[in-house]
Formats: structure tokens, C-alpha cells, sequence
């Protein structure tokens, strides 16, 4: 690991006068980035320690919820709101890495943790157009299995790893960012980018910007939620495919409904076409099938993950089937 | 700047890139904290930071600072007497090199604590209400961050099991 100086902030001003000055990385519970540092795949010249900010639960007035960046996974999975406000954020959480990690991994820093594409982390043996530019990438003609089917690019077919980010998608969470120039908020949507001609540029995020909290908004269809991660094996592996769901049936009508896909993406996949396909319509198994092949028709796939279609199509229906009963 | 390790403090390291288990091991001579992956895919080098199981290989000492730290050492009776998870992991063959048994046991006592709090875990089937009773299920969802290679798994449960049986830690 190369030398770095060591900062702790004790709230987003000091963090943000520290990055301003030098080039920094802020550190969270640091499960991904000094993993990286270790491997020399990042090798920021300082780090501002911004895990020991107030990490904070807020209700909202409109029965949603302020998240503090700080707040630890595990913390926020077992927050009584969330488990019945939004149990599809709680059910992601727990199904990503290990106790220990989510006791350690902040909110801030599970956003923008960086892909576990194998390729990415061979900084000696392998090529790969997001962690060195221009180089190529290994992966399209290698070992896929793990890949993105939606939203890749001739230069990057990397997912992004996270569980929470896929629920935070379907609830359509919002991402408060402060910088030099102010604060502003982004949609979580729009936060993190496809991989286009810059792989490397992963996030929206401008120089020194701090998240610095992420809020929710309750509705029926985010109480009726659940998350369900297919994986290689049952606990402690990253996703195949992962499915956040949430859907409000009134009058035997879908009246709501939110799904967003991980595992097949370079960010937290919301399928609006699926959605666009279901609201309004009665539930039922042929209706979900179609709305995920409507999702997936544009999938591009590799030789190691073509698998990801079907499965992807199938975990669809089938958690949909489980909330609201039609039979999947 | 100093981390409380077992009761006994300690000064943060200089060289801020020295991870919490290489304090432990290299510089204060707590081997009993096992180096595995070092990468967090393991489960080998499982601490409890104020209160909480951690990965100390994933940990910077520097992020330990004014916290305190507990492992394996630590956990032994005054009188030198095992823990009754040690005594447990024994009575079930929970183990068999040994290396992954710091971490398990580590791993365990916090869980059990995560557990009586009612935390839920990714298979706890309703979310609002919490666990109900202990579950082998459970348990091996909530241990799945600490890997052993000798196949152990079905030892480490019972263990965990007849220490939850018995009401302590």
C-alpha cells in the first residue's frame, strides 16, 4: 500500500476544507477502498475519515426517511421504519457480504463501492478500461459469468456489486451531495453512470463532493416490497441476479409498481418498461413474464452469462408472484 | 490516539497503513487474531469493536482510535478458564486445524448479542417482527462471513447452539 496521510472529520465542513485542498478519498467503514489500496488499485494521496460523522435516522414529514451517509449497513437494516416502511432496503442489505462487513460498511461508502469485476482487481496480469484507461477489457472475451447483460459498452462489462443500491433504486431514493460550490441532490437513478466510452467515470460525483445522506419516500408499494438475490451459493457471494420489488394492487389493478434489477448492470437497474407493462394491469404470472421480457429484450449477453436472462426473467415473476399472491 | 485492546491501551501505530490485525499480531504479539485472505473474504481475523464483530484485516488500526478492542485473548475467564464457547467448540469438534476458531468464536459472541437484540437477518421470514427462536438456519446465515476449510460447519453450530442453550454471552 503506498503512504497516504490520514484525516478524521467530524462533519462534512471540515471534510470538505480538508478534500479541498488536497486530492483525497473519503473513507468510510473502508471494506472496499483499503482492499483497493492494498491491491495498489487506488492510491489516493490522502484520506478524510468521514465514518465518525453523525450517523442519524430521521423520520421525515411525509412518513419517509433521512439517512445519514455514516450510518453503518447493519445499523440501517435493522432500523424498526425501515423493516416496515421499506423492507425490500432492510432484505438488500442483509443479503449483501458478511455481519462483519455490514457492521463496518457505511451508507455513503456502499454507494460507491467500486465493481469486484476480476479483471478490474488483476492490476498486474489483466486489461481493463476502467481502471487503466484505454487498455482494453479482459472480461468480453474471459470469464463473464458475473457480467452485465443491460447497459454495458464495447469497453466495459462490469456490474456494480451493490444490494442496498438496487433497493434504493426501486424506492427511487434521493442522493444529497455537498461540494465547493454548495449542496445539491441527485436522484440515486442518476447517480452512478453506464460505462459508455469512460468506464472510469462511474458516478455523477464532482471533485471533493461529499454524500452526505440519502432520504426516502414512503408510498404503499414501498411497504409491499421485497428483495430477492439469486446467487452461487446460499449467503456471502455477490449476485447473479438480484430483484427489488415493491407493487400496490388496488381493486385487483396494479396501481404501483417499482422493480430494479442488480447483478446485470454497471449500476442499479430500475426496469421502467417492466413497470410501464404492469401498472394499471390485474397480476398474474403470464402478465409478470411478459413485463420481463419487455424489460429484457435488449439484453446483450456473453458466453459466460447468458444464463442471466432467464434467470433475471424468472426471479421477476416470481417475486412479484410472492406480493401480490398471484400464484408465480 | 490509542486503542483500548483487552482492557490494556495502546498507541495507534505512526505508519497510518498498518491494518488493526497487523497491530495485533506483528507489533503487540496477539497471534491468536488469525491472518486468512486479508481481503474480507474470510472471516479468519473477526475482532469486536465496541461491541460489534468486525474485519480487522479490512480495518486500519488508525480507524480503531479510541475504541475498544476485544479478541481472543481477551475473552478467557480471570482465572484462565476458557469460555464456555471455547468449552463448547471443544464438546463439538467445531473445529479441526484450528486456524479459522478465533474468528468463529469472535464471530459467534457478537452475533448472539445481535441476535437478543432481535436483529433480523436475510433469512428471517418476517422482518418487522424479528427472529423468533434460534434456527440452525439462522445461525448459518448469520456465521456465513467466517469460512472454515476443514469443514467444521456442522460442529460450529452445535456449539453456537448449546451456548445460546445455556444463556451466556
Amino acid at each position: 500500500m503506498r503512504p497516504f496521510e490520514y484525516r478524521r472529520a467530524a462533519d462534512p465542513a471540515e471534510a470538505l476544507s480538508i478534500a479541498g485542498v488536497e486530492p483525497a478519498r473519503y473513507l468510510g467503514g473502508g471494506t472496499n477502498l483499503v482492499d483497493l489500496m492494498r491491491q495498489n488499485i487506488e492510491a489516493p494521496a490522502a484520506l478524510v475519515d468521514v465514518s465518525r460523522m453523525p450517523g442519524t435516522i430521521e423520520d421525515t414529514s411525509n412518513g419517509g426517511l433521512m439517512i445519514s451517509a455514516a450510518v453503518r449497513n447493519s445499523e440501517l437494516a435493522a432500523h424498526p421504519t425501515v423493516r416496515t416502511r421499506f423492507p425490500m432496503l432492510s432484505r438488500a442489505i442483509l443479503a449483501g457480504a458478511s455481519a462483519q462487513i455490514r457492521n463496518m460498511a457505511t451508507v455513503g461508502g456502499n454507494i460507491l463501492q467500486r465493481t469486484r469485476c476480476p479483471y478490474f482487481y488483476d492490476a498486474t496480469g489483466a486489461r481493463c478500461n476502467k481502471r487503466e484507461p484505454g487498455t482494453g477489457c479482459d472480461a468480453i472475451e474471459g470469464f463473464n459469468r458475473y457480467h452485465a447483460i443491460l447497459g454495458a459498452s464495447q469497453h466495459c462489462i462490469a456490474t456494480h456489486p451493490s444490494d442496498m443500491c438496487v433497493a434504493l433504486a426501486a424506492l427511487g431514493a434521493t442522493v444529497h451531495l455537498a461540494g465547493s460550490a454548495g449542496v445539491r441532490s441527485v436522484p440515486l437513478l442518476d447517480f452512478h453512470r453506464l460505462p459508455g466510452d469512460h468506464p472510469e467515470i462511474e458516478t455523477v460525483l464532482r471533485p471533493g463532493e461529499l454524500i452526505t445522506a440519502i432520504e426516502l419516500t414512503a408510498s404503499p408499494a414501498a411497504a409491499n416490497s421485497a428483495y430477492r438475490k439469486v446467487r452461487d451459493r446460499s449467503s456471502y457471494a455477490f449476485a447473479l441476479v438480484s430483484v427489488a420489488t415493491g407493487v400496490e394492487v388496488a381493486g385487483g389493478k396494479i396501481e404501483d409498481v417499482r422493480i430494479a434489477l442488480g447483478g446485470v448492470a454497471a449500476k442499479p437497474w430500475r426496469a421502467t418498461k417492466a413497470e410501464e407493462f404492469l401498472r394499471g394491469q390485474a397480476p398474474s404470472k403470464e402478465r409478470f413474464l411478459a413485463a420481463a421480457d419487455a424489460e429484457l429484450t435488449v439484453a446483450k449477453t456473453f458466453e459466460g452469462n447468458a444464463f442471466k436472462v432467464e434467470l433475471a426473467r424468472r426471479t421477476i415473476a416470481a417475486v412479484l408472484g410472492e406480493l401480490t399472491g398471484a400464484d408465480a | 490516539m490509542a486503542i483500548d485492546i483487552n482492557g490494556t491501551e495502546y498507541p495507534c501505530p505512526d505508519d497510518v497503513r498498518v491494518s488493526l490485525l497487523d497491530l495485533l499480531r506483528e507489533r503487540i504479539g496477539l497471534t491468536g487474531t488469525k491472518l486468512g485472505c486479508n481481503q474480507g473474504g474470510c472471516g479468519a481475523c473477526t475482532v469486536i469493536v465496541d461491541g460489534a464483530r468486525v474485519l480487522s484485516c479490512l480495518t486500519l488500526a488508525v480507524q480503531a482510535d479510541g475504541r475498544q478492542v476485544q479478541t481472543i485473548e481477551g475473552l478467557a475467564a480471570a482465572d484462565g478458564g476458557l469460555h464456555p464457547l471455547q468449552e463448547a467448540f471443544i464438546e463439538h469438534d467445531g473445529f479441526q486445524c484450528g486456524y479459522c476458531t478465533p474468528g468463529q468464536i469472535c464471530s459467534a459472541i457478537a452475533m448472539v448479542a445481535e441476535f437478543r437484540r432481535g436483529d433480523p437477518s436475510y433469512v428471517t421470514a418476517d422482518l418487522a417482527s424479528g427472529p423468533g427462536g434460534v434456527t440452525r438456519q439462522e445461525i448459518r446465515e448469520r456465521m456465513s462471513g467466517n469460512l472454515c476449510r476443514c469443514g467444521a460447519h456442522n460442529g460450529i453450530v452445535e456449539a453456537i447452539e448449546e451456548m445460546i442453550a445455556g444463556g451466556v454471552a
